[in-house]
């Protein structure tokens, strides 16, 4: 396995009497497709919360390309090109798709006077090609709001395209998308990370979609890591089944 | 469909009307320069109250603290501002020409200087709030403007202050200031047709439909909010001067800071007009200016119930306002949801992808 983006170590995160983390401690390999299962409630969420910055985690830490972000707030983290999306789907709802894109370029070098740039003819051109990518081309003058729960979270995804981000949380992807439309989502997952070199670590239901594309697999319940490998060994882990069979 | 060119010829229409107003109907001058001022004040409601989705019901600090500003400004150059206010109750004090255009040149610039940088400050504490109580910590910083003004012995408390008397003639004097609001309108509209064709508003607009998105996408998002502050105090600020001087005489609780009349037009224009669109507060604007003018002629003693009326009226029946009613109703005419039927830009040649086929 390549070397380590994400290195998060001992996290532990409680919500009043409730233990969401427990002394969670893995690694996320730069360049490849990470995948997080878990039973309901068994603290996936949490933890991608806390490495975006979301809360405060209680204890650990959490690096990333060597860097401490546990204390860094969210817009930062966002702009060292650590992004994710929502499981359940935020985009912009009275803006149309394009602008939904052109709004989400990467704030990296953001300048004051950047506020009052106009969008650059590239810049459209690149989002037009993102919406074709995610099939949604047709619909860009539509209002994101306007769009189908499975259109909107293809839109996001084009939008933390638009970012170039660095890694990319994703929070159930194929959630809600019709069962039709999850092979294209999965063959668009595999050409973000390899055409434009995105790690992804994605939280993900659906076993035959985070099989198909994770090449490695961490499985939490109850807060704490159950297990971790390849996708092979982890459908065959008994403890993994247990977990999700109600075992505990 | 609006296109470029259609809009272009709208403005040149304000222009034009604008104008030709004074001219032609010169008894109504005085009138349709509360009009432009309405105009003002429903545009800069709009940027926070309809594109950022920051309800603010604070606005009017702005516009009274430009006023008060401005007259400090106007008489602290050439007397006591504190022997001026005193004096001024029993004795006449003249400006010459040159003091008068000077002081008024110079103090409403510092009016929308100092609004602006107020907003600043202002901003540093209610942009922590968010939702109805954005809306409450606004009001309570105008109210207790207005509260602290009237109790400040050395800007004339709640007596108020005389301001230096226009030097020239009564239609001379109502010209100057109408073309002046008038100007300040017109600026107001291509700078803000200019800004919501920039980043700025994508960006706010993208704060008003999901705040924590833009946060998770990286956005400055405070900086944008705070820049929107400020602009929308430079205007009311400038705007506050010039209508101070207008009136000739200011005081705080009905002029300068008027928290239940022109501070709730502003949102009521806005509502009326249909928020978060470039002309609803135009629209809104001159459409509320007629009605509370005929009421206020014609049911004197009645208007504020007609007023009451008129908010409920909005508020259950219409909320989307005018503008946004047309939008919704003939969207392809407002330059939204053109549907694209024509073909894409070739999806999969974007960059040839020999292994994206391998997946299936």
């Amino acid at each position: 396995m390549s070397e380590p983006i994400i290195e998060i170590e001992n996290v532990t995160k409680s919500f009043g009497g409730v233990q969401a983390n427990r002394g969670i401690t893995l690694t996320v390999p730069k360049g490849a497709i990470t995948g997080l299962i878990g039973p309901n409630g068994s603290g996936k969420t949490t933890l991608f919360s806390s490495i975006v910055g979301y809360h405060p985690i209680d204890a650990g830490s959490i690096r990333f390309q060597g860097q401490e972000i546990s204390k860094l707030n969210v817009q930062d983290i966002a702009r060292l090109g650590l992004l994710r999306t929502f499981q359940t789907t935020r985009i912009y709802g009275k803006m149309n798709c394009t602008q939904n894109l052109l709004i989400s370029i990467s704030q990296r070098q953001a300048q004051f006077a950047d506020m009052f740039a106009r969008a650059r003819a590239e810049l459209v051109d690149r989002a037009e090609h993102l919406l074709a990518f995610v099939g949604l081309y047709d619909k860009r003058f539509l209002r994101a709001g306007s769009l189908s729960f499975g259109q909107q979270k293809l839109l996001e995804f084009a939008m933390a395209l638009m970012n170039e981000p660095t890694v990319l949380l994703l929070d159930e992807p194929t959630a809600g998308i019709n069962p039709t439309l999850i092979n294209g989502l999965i063959d668009r997952l595999k050409r973000a990370n390899m055409q434009f070199g995105i790690t992804l670590f994605i939280i993900e239901h659906n076993m035959r979609a985070i099989m198909n594309m994770a090449s490695k697999i961490y499985c939490l319940a109850h807060g704490e890591l159950l297990a971790v490998g390849d996708p092979l060994t982890i459908q065959r882990d008994q403890r993994v089944i247990d977990a999700y069979l109600g075992a505990h | 469909m609006m296109t470029g060119s259609h809009q272009t010829l709208i403005y040149w229409l304000i222009l034009l009307l604008g104008v030709a107003g004074p001219l032609v109907f010169p008894d109504y001058t005085n009138q349709m320069a509360v009009l432009w001022l309405m105009v003002v004040f429903a545009l800069t409601w709009d940027i926070l109250g309809g594109q950022m989705g920051y309800n603010s019901l604070g606005n009017i600090f702005f516009f009274g603290a430009g006023m008060y500003v401005a007259a400090i400004v106007q008489i602290g150059l050439f007397y006591d501002v504190g022997m001026y206010t005193s004096a001024a109750r029993t004795t006449h004090i003249a400006f010459s020409n040159a003091q008068y255009f000077t002081g008024f040149a110079l103090g409403t610039i510092a009016a929308g200087l100092a609004s602006a940088v107020l907003a600043i400050g202002v901003g540093l504490i209610v942009f922590g709030l968010r939702g109805p109580y954005f809306a409450i910590g606004t009001l309570g910083v105008a109210v207790a403007a207005a509260e602290l003004t009237a109790s400040w012995e050395w800007v004339g408390a709640a007596s108020g202050i005389s301001l230096p008397v226009f030097p020239g003639e009564p239609e001379a004097q109502k010209l100057f200031f109408y073309f002046l609001l008038f100007g300040l309108a017109f600026a107001l509209m291509l700078f803000l047709r200019w800004l919501y064709s920039t980043n700025f508003g994508l960006a706010i607009n993208a704060i008003r439909d999901d705040e924590e998105k833009a946060e998770a996408m990286g956005l400055h998002t405070r900086r944008y909010k705070r820049t929107a502050w400020v602009i929308t105090a430079f205007f009311l600020g400038i705007a506050g001067a010039v209508f101070g001087n207008m009136t000739g005489f200011i005081e705080p609780r009905d002029i300068a800071f008027p928290t239940t009349t022109f501070n709730i037009f502003m949102v009521l224009m806005v509502l009326l007009g249909g928020k978060g669109t470039l002309w609803g507060p135009v629209v809104g604007a001159v459409i509320f200016h007629l009605i509370k003018e005929l009421t206020w002629t014609y049911f004197l003693g009645w208007q504020f119930i007609t007023l009451g009326l008129l908010i409920i009226i909005i508020l259950v029946y219409f909320q989307q306002g005018i503008v946004g009613w047309f939008e919704e109703k003939y969207p392809a005419w407002s330059g939204l949801e053109v549907a694209a039927k024509e073909a894409p830009p070739a999806a999969h040649n974007v960059a040839p992808l020999p292994q994206a086929k391998a997946a299936e």
